[in-house]
């Protein structure tokens, strides 16, 4: 109601305050009305992630190539994993971004909550607005590693094909899996802080059920496929893998099973977020 | 209230947890174990842990009221605030508000010590529902009447933090709601920037904007505002006029003042101790006073006396009469009652809690200490301008005024 642009007669609209009950609406609507705030709330994350830190920016990238380098050398080099006959260094670097895009957004999420508590405290806005700020926040480190895996790309000569633009679907199924995760991780925060000691458990974990480091073809049994699937980062990869370098394409059924894991676990979250928002001021 | 009200709230009240099962519940382990039986006697288990913040209140301010909330700490004051502003829900009941609300609950909502002062002004206005167009249009003024022309380009954690109270009120004023609540936020910056905030509220009340207004500067709501409803126990326990109610609130406060405790020494029986306020119900700074002792002979007394003694809460010694200095009290007998005593004009007094020890005088030699303490408050001051009075500022007020610059 704040975010109504235009001057207007008072009387104009009646707020009724009082106690939800039930689920109610997903607040979507409202979250529109406040699109300035979180286009701000995403500004000032990315400007304020650098700061004071001697390499700036440079971290959106030394990050993902220095992960990109240790894997080349341990799974690569040593250990000698199969690539899809995809140069391992790209092969690899493929993964890490979403991957990051994927972690980096779930983790910010989690902690944007009881990070924002003065806000939460002290202003009435959409509280959806500060995970997903949180979460888009992420895209833009993402884009800039990208520029690198082009670049790596070119250095393989690896001419992308029309397929490489699935990778924005992709892009996106990465997104709204770290948003369905990180918005009930950061519900839950608000009053169990045991969120902050399970949350890069969790991470780790799930780093090793999506193929990152290693490839999917690593996995043959079919029954096995599908239970893989259920990780929605899996689709994610493998179809990051497809589109730009040409690997194996993720199964239909695969990317339909992540795609329906990650919806439904984005709607479980915004339901659960919405349900609890309302004592988020007076628990947190 | 001839109109429509623009805010209406009815049979409102709220409940918050407490009490040691708050805190193993956040353990989830717990929680889990505990689900299936929480939600088999939910009400009945819950019940018992709940603070009522607020009980069942129902009241309407009509268009254009500029209304003050007072009350002791923990009266319901915040969370009526907090409710109305959307940032809790109430338990039960409802309120209704008809148009645009903005909230003042804190200067500087959403600043970022990182950012400079001019992505904070922006990044703050956001956050309180100022449009990024609004903003720039009114960026000029907002800097003007922050005073931190010069450093708006430096990061806000290198303000003083006077700057960034001064950038966050200034950001703050230029949200033009139908209606506005504000807690305790003018009790910061020096007084010349608290009268340009008093006075900008003044201007805004004037725009036929409904205000609440939450403070415990009893200067500052007698001027704002035109009615004051006293919160105790979460609920209205008097609303109307603000002279009045805020007299009879402050009256509340220091009903400690007249003491009928009986004490006997030696040579008196102290029946009453009155301590108030010469002319008014509270005491207030650069007022008269009155402190009367009413005694008893127990036996004859020749030249009888009394000392007062004021001291703070702390029992720091701050002033002290003797009878002996301005007059005599003169014979009294055996079984004769006496009441006797001191006006002082112009206390120099700033609010608190004061202790009064008294010392009766059977002669100029033998001294009796009353054990039993006095004590009265001083409750409001015209010093502060709108900042809260606080024990740090000392206990003696000073009738004080700038020097006047010689002119070149």
């Amino acid at each position: 109601m704040h975010a109504d642009r235009i001057e207007q007669a008072p009387h104009a609209r009646v707020v009724r305050i009082q106690p939800r009950r039930g689920l109610g609406s997903l607040g979507v609507g409202e979250l529109w009305a406040w699109r300035e705030l979180v286009t701000f709330l995403i500004w000032r994350d990315i400007k304020v992630r650098y700061k004071q830190t001697a390499l700036g920016g440079a971290w959106a990238v030394i990050q993902p190539v220095m992960t990109m380098l240790v894997f080349s050398l341990f799974f690569g080099k040593l250990a000698k994993l199969s690539s899809d006959s995809v140069p391992y260094p790209v092969f690899s670097f493929a993964a890490i971004l979403p991957w990051n895009l994927f972690s980096t957004g779930l983790t910010g999420a989690a902690g944007s909550l009881v990070g924002n508590t003065g806000l939460l405290k002290k202003v009435y806005l959409p509280r959806l607005a500060i995970p997903i700020g949180a979460v888009l926040a992420v895209v833009v480190d993402f884009l800039v590693a990208f520029v690198i895996l082009i670049a790596m790309m070119a250095w393989y000569r690896i001419s992308p094909s029309i397929e490489a633009l699935l990778v924005i679907p992709f892009t996106l199924l990465a997104i709204v899996s770290a948003l369905g995760v990180g918005i009930w991780l950061a519900a839950l925060n608000v009053k169990y802080r045991d969120v902050k000691y399970v949350l890069p458990f969790l991470v780790q974990l799930w780093m090793f059920a999506t193929p990152v480091a290693y490839s999917s073809s690593l996995i043959t049994k079919p029954w096995a496929h599908t239970v893989f699937a259920i990780n929605p980062m899996v689709a994610v990869v493998d179809g990051f893998r497809y589109s730009l370098l040409g690997a194996p394409p993720p199964s239909l059924g695969t990317v339909c099973t992540s795609t329906a894991v990650a919806l439904v676990a984005l709607l479980a979250g915004l339901l659960y977020f919405r349900s609890t928002e309302r004592t988020f001021a007076d628990v947190i | 209230m001839s109109s429509d009200p623009v805010i209406r709230v009815v049979g409102m009240s709220k409940a918050f947890h407490v009490g040691t099962t708050r805190k193993r519940e956040d353990l989830l382990s717990v929680r889990l174990a505990n689900g299936v039986r929480r939600m088999m006697s939910r009400r009945k288990a819950s019940s018992e842990s709940m603070h009522w913040a607020l009980r069942d209140l129902s009241f309407e301010i009509a268009e254009g009221d500029v209304v003050a909330l007072i009350g002791h700490n923990g009266a319901g004051k915040s969370t009526l605030l907090k409710i109305l502003a959307r940032i809790t829900d109430p338990t039960s009941g409802f309120a209704e508000l008809r148009g645009r609300v903005g909230s003042l609950l804190e200067v500087g909502t959403g600043f970022h010590p990182e950012l400079t002062g001019r992505e904070n002004v922006y990044l703050s206005g956001a956050v309180l529902g100022i449009s990024r167009a609004e903003i720039t249009r009114d960026f000029d003024e907002i800097v003007a009447f922050a005073e931190v022309e010069k450093y708006i380009d430096t990061p806000v954690k290198h303000y003083s933090s006077g700057m960034q109270v001064r950038l966050g009120f200034a950001v703050a004023t230029q949200l033009k709601p139908e209606i506005l609540l504000i807690d305790e936020v003018l009790a910061v910056g020096d007084a010349q920037f608290q009268r340009k905030c008093l006075q900008r509220i003044q201007d805004v009340s004037r725009g036929n904007r409904t205000i609440i207004f939450v403070s415990h500067n009893m200067a500052a709501i007698r001027a704002i505002c035109r009615t004051a409803y006293v919160l105790e126990g979460g609920q209205i326990v008097a609303k109307g006029e603000t002279g009045p109610v805020v007299d009879e609130y402050l009256s509340r406060v220091q009903a400690s003042q007249t003491a009928n405790v009986a004490v006997s020494t030696a040579s008196f029986h102290v029946d009453r101790v009155e301590i108030k306020a010469a002319n008014g119900v509270v005491i207030k700074t650069f007022d008269s006073m009155t402190i009367a002792v009413t005694f008893t002979a127990m036996k004859d007394l020749l030249e009888p006396g009394l000392l007062v003694k004021i001291m703070t809460n702390s029992h720091e010694r701050v002033a002290s009469l003797d009878y002996y200095d301005l007059g005599a009290i003169g014979p009294v007998a055996a079984g004769e009652q006496r009441t006797v005593g001191f006006r002082i004009d112009r206390v120099p007094l700033l609010p608190g809690m004061y202790v009064v020890e008294l010392d009766l005088k059977a002669s100029y030699r033998v001294v009796e200490r009353v054990d039993q303490l006095y004590t009265f408050d001083v409750v409001e001051t015209p010093l502060f301008g709108t900042r809260r009075p606080r024990s740090g500022n000392g206990s003696v007020a000073l009738d004080a005024s700038l020097l006047e610059e010689p002119s070149t």
